[in-house]
């Protein structure tokens, strides 16, 4: 695998970005983090990953104003990008859709849910 | 399901009473209790006894001028024998019974008795509507309450930080649990690092929860009135007979005084006018130009009003001391409790400031722009010996794309969930990570 990044991690706590780059890093994947949201959608465009796993409380920008914009890009392929989207929220599912995410997974979560959806979305 | 007891139980609470049944009770109650005889009484207050016996049942009305006669005669208080103060026990009774529209199941109560109940037992009919009142401000600290739960940006702040900690422990402790594939010793050190960060920022945040929570307790007295006028225009400003968040008479007053300042302020600057100078104005101040009208009124009109180009606006002002006396919240500007303003909100600098207009776009710590224009006036309402006065208002509008406005002013909601580091107006320490 080269330097192409296969998922960008949008998720401002330090901790939480580092055991879930950790946990997918050694999954196999190419494993991108940024912190601020205000940089998520130029981030997408310029590394074009596969699956972007966004926290939905960021600074700058939201999550769902992030996935707004993303679904709007002119480019198909990169607006259709896959999203996980990870939320405090207790009905994950039901935000995730509401804000046009691919699957949602609710904080506090197990690593093996995380493994799980992502291999799923990655497949 | 148990049956209330409907619209014509409540209609007949609500109709008023002929003055004249009261007053005769009430003499009838005060005479017997004194055991005296009609004729006695009658005679003392210059008319016959039949002319007595009928005011006594209720069949007669009864002047003031003979009010008092008989109260003389009975050796009590006219006050005590005239019908406004029976109606308003009354009044006060029908709308305890009122509020309980559907919860009284079939024990109704005697409402043809009524008045002879309040007549004959005023102190139970004082219990009866003290108690009404209290439950009444009871229901509406249970919804401030319940609103604060689910509303609160400061409780969900620390949720927010609660989960976030909670979170990162989890799945970092489940790392070290999982075994060694993967994981060198840099990386075990790193997780060691942040499993240690991570339970001190938990014990840390849990501590402010548990803090915040008691402060409920502590702050159970009833909603100031200030408090009840705040939900009143949240609620839409409904009618004043029609608002069941206004519960105390000084909330009322304060509602009503609103409402007559809003109105003379709307004729003041009637909605077309207002509506025509702000579509072709680019800013508040540019409009009181063209119309011609103060500054800190067309801001309050533009407040409320919401005419194009000001959808969403919300309005602060405070006094002197600035204490808010105004509060409606803008789309997306969470207002914190009362006195936990950021003490870096334009609002304070206009304090400072009077009568020179403020335009500065400031930034939450969530990264949310606003477009802030404050103003800050000076009054002697008493007179030259009489005090200076002095207001602020802020007019708070979602930022527009604006590339003029590039600067801002980065500011939070109140210390206590503002992550801002090094922050030159801190007064109290955040339970949030800083930003």
């Amino acid at each position: 695998m080269g330097d192409q990044t296969d998922i960008l991690l949008i998720e401002d706590d330090h901790s939480i970005a580092e055991a879930v780059r950790f946990i997918l890093t050694r999954e196999g994947w190419q494993v991108a983090v940024i912190r601020d949201g205000g940089e998520a959608v130029d981030s997408i465009r310029a590394q074009r990953p596969r699956l972007v796993v966004l926290d939905l409380m960021l600074p700058n920008r939201s999550g769902s104003e992030i996935l707004a914009d993303l679904r709007a890009l002119p480019d198909p392929l990169l607006a259709r990008t896959a999203v996980l989207l990870l939320t405090a929220h207790g009905d994950a599912v039901g935000t995730a859709a509401a804000c046009g995410a691919d699957a949602g997974l609710a904080k506090p979560f197990a690593n093996d849910e995380l493994r799980a959806l992502v291999g799923r979305l990655m497949h | 399901m148990r049956q209330g007891p409907g619209r014509a139980f409540i209609a007949a609470m609500t109709k008023r009473s002929p003055t004249h049944v009261l007053t005769g009770t009430r003499i009838r109650e005060r005479r017997l209790a004194l055991a005296r005889k009609q004729a006695d009484v009658a005679q003392a207050a210059g008319i016959s006894a039949a002319y007595l016996n009928l005011i006594e049942h209720n069949r007669r009305p009864v002047g003031d001028a003979l009010v008092a006669r008989l109260a003389v005669a009975l050796e009590v208080p006219a006050a005590e024998l005239e019908s406004g103060r029976e109606e308003a026990r009354l009044a006060a009774l029908r709308e305890a019974v009122a509020a309980l529209d559907g919860r009284l199941g079939t024990g109704l109560p005697e409402l043809e008795q009524t008045a002879e109940f309040a007549a004959r037992f005023p102190g139970w009919a004082d219990a009866l509507v003290a108690a009404a009142a209290q439950n009444r401000a009871l229901s509406l600290r249970l919804v401030s309450l319940s609103e604060r739960m689910t509303q609160d940006p400061y409780l969900l702040a620390t949720l927010h930080e609660v989960l976030s900690a909670v979170t990162a422990l989890r799945s970092t402790a489940a790392i070290l649990a999982e075994g060694d594939e993967g994981l060198t010793p840099a990386w075990r050190e790193r997780f060691f690092a942040n499993l240690d960060h991570d339970s001190q920022r938990l014990s840390t945040t849990a501590q402010a929860l548990v803090a915040y929570l008691d402060s409920f307790e502590a702050d159970s007295t009833f909603l100031t009135p200030q408090d009840e006028v705040e939900a009143w225009m949240t609620a839409g400003s409904p009618p004043l007979d029609q608002a069941t968040d206004l519960a105390s008479d000084a909330a009322r007053d304060l509602a009503r005084a609103h409402l007559e300042r809003m109105a003379a302020e709307r004729a003041a600057l009637p909605d077309a006018d207002l509506a025509r100078a702000a579509s072709g104005a680019p800013d508040p101040l540019a409009v009181a130009q063209m119309l011609g009208r103060p500054l800190d009124l067309v801001m309050r009109r533009l407040a409320a009003l919401r005419p194009r180009g000001y959808e969403g606006a919300g309005l602060l002002v405070c006094d002197g001391a600035g204490v808010m006396v105004l509060r409606r919240a803008a789309q997306g500007f969470a207002l914190p409790r009362q006195g936990d303003a950021c003490a870096l909100w334009p609002l304070f600098r206009a304090l400072i400031n009077p009568q020179a207009a403020i335009r500065l776009r400031v930034e939450m710590p969530g990264g949310a722009r606003f477009d802030t224009f404050s103003f800050a006036t000076r009054i002697q309402p008493a007179g030259l010996d009489g005090p200076v006065l002095s207001a602020a208002q802020m007019l708070i509008l979602p930022a527009g794309p604006d590339p003029a406005h590039d600067a801002v002013l980065r500011v939070g909601p109140s210390c206590r969930i503002c992550p801002r580091d090094g922050c030159p107006a801190r007064r109290e320490p955040s339970i949030l990570a800083p930003a």
